[in-house]
């Protein structure tokens, strides 16, 4: 009997890794930028390129930072929860236009709906570099002295918005 | 004269279709930068790196914009005089070590790094034990008269053949 029982306590432990690495989701990489300042950039509106904005303009806010193009697709998805989360005000959402034509991030934003209260443009994907990302949409949770608290890579959904980043937010905002 | 015309013209086709597929070979040798040793460096560099977006793919290997464009960093970054190291923390900070197909040895990757080793020293000791006992229990038994007998009988056979 015990000479089984070794063998099958070995499997059992070998099955529990295992359906746990299916479980996790290879996306999710682990940000090194959490904890750490949100990078600078200075970079033109959307909405009038001759004006520029910065992170240190929001010094003394909580803000969603929601990396985004015309030509991503997942981003669709996310939009009307995004235009939700704008309408409730709970937390301004900035967007980043990332390596994007403008007229056609534009042309998004007139047809689906707005809910940033800026949007920057990032032409050339040098500034999400320096926010790493790597595949749009990704949205950053900032604080009031400008430090990065959270990072979600994807689409974000309403469990996300709901367990993580509005909780968090509340708190920070205190 | 209009045979030697003839000549030249077919030693002319002959060396242009010996020619072609040499052409397309070195087509795709030739490469684009402008800076073949720095071209080098970066390959060998971003050879070990991962892309984020093709996880199974190498930075140098993947065709994606963001590969790409991290690639063309990392030549600016070289030709600017940085030396690798420099470079690979500016991609850590940024993607973290989980763009290094070599993870650095730190407190978090000691089990990474030194776990198969711990395992292999802990079966074979395991393994080394097990043999020690089982030699002692076998050695330590004794037969009984009749196996004795047995054994005896069967060796003598042996012996007297002999």
């Amino acid at each position: 009997m015990k000479r089984f029982l070794i063998p099958l306590g070995i499997f059992i432990v070998l099955v529990i890794f295992l359906g746990i690495g299916l479980k996790l989701n290879p996306r999710e990489v682990p940000s090194p930028l959490i904890g750490k300042p949100a990078p600078d950039f200075k970079l033109a509106l959307l909405s009038d390129p001759s004006r520029q904005m910065s992170p240190a303009d929001l010094r003394g806010k909580v803000w969603l930072f929601n990396v985004w193009a015309s030509w991503c697709g997942s981003c669709r998805q996310e939009h009307d929860l995004l235009l939700g989360l704008a309408r409730q005000g709970i937390v301004p959402i900035y967007g980043m236009d990332y390596k994007d034509q403008p007229g056609d991030a534009r042309a998004v934003l007139t047809r689906f709906g707005n809910p940033y209260v800026e949007t920057v443009i990032d032409p050339d994907g040098r500034t999400g570099m320096n926010y790493g990302v790597y595949g749009v949409p990704e949205t950053y949770l900032i604080d009031k002295t400008g430090i990065i608290r959270y990072k979600h890579t994807g689409p974000l959904t309403q469990e996300i918005l709901d367990k993580k980043i509005l909780p968090l937010a509340k708190e920070l905002q205190q | 004269m209009r045979l030697n015309m003839k000549l030249a013209q077919r030693a002319g086709i002959i060396a242009f279709a010996l020619w072609l597929p040499l052409s397309a070979i070195a087509g795709e040798a030739v490469p684009i930068a402008e800076d073949p040793v720095l071209e080098q460096r970066m390959i060998a560099l971003s050879e070990d790196l991962r892309c984020l977006v093709c996880q199974n793919e190498s930075l140098a290997g993947s065709r994606s914009e963001l590969a790409q464009d991290l690639r063309q960093e990392i030549r600016d970054q070289l030709r600017t005089g940085k030396s690798n190291d420099q470079v690979i923390e500016y991609l850590t900070d940024r993607y973290g070590d989980f763009v290094l197909y070599k993870p650095p040895l730190k407190p978090l990757t000691w089990l990474l790094w030194f776990g198969p080793f711990v395992l292999l020293v802990g079966a074979g000791g395991g393994f080394f034990l097990y043999l020690k006992r089982r030699g002692e229990r076998i050695a330590g038994e004794s037969l009984s008269e009749e196996e004795k007998k047995r054994v005896e009988a069967l060796l003598g056979n042996n012996g007297n053949k002999s």
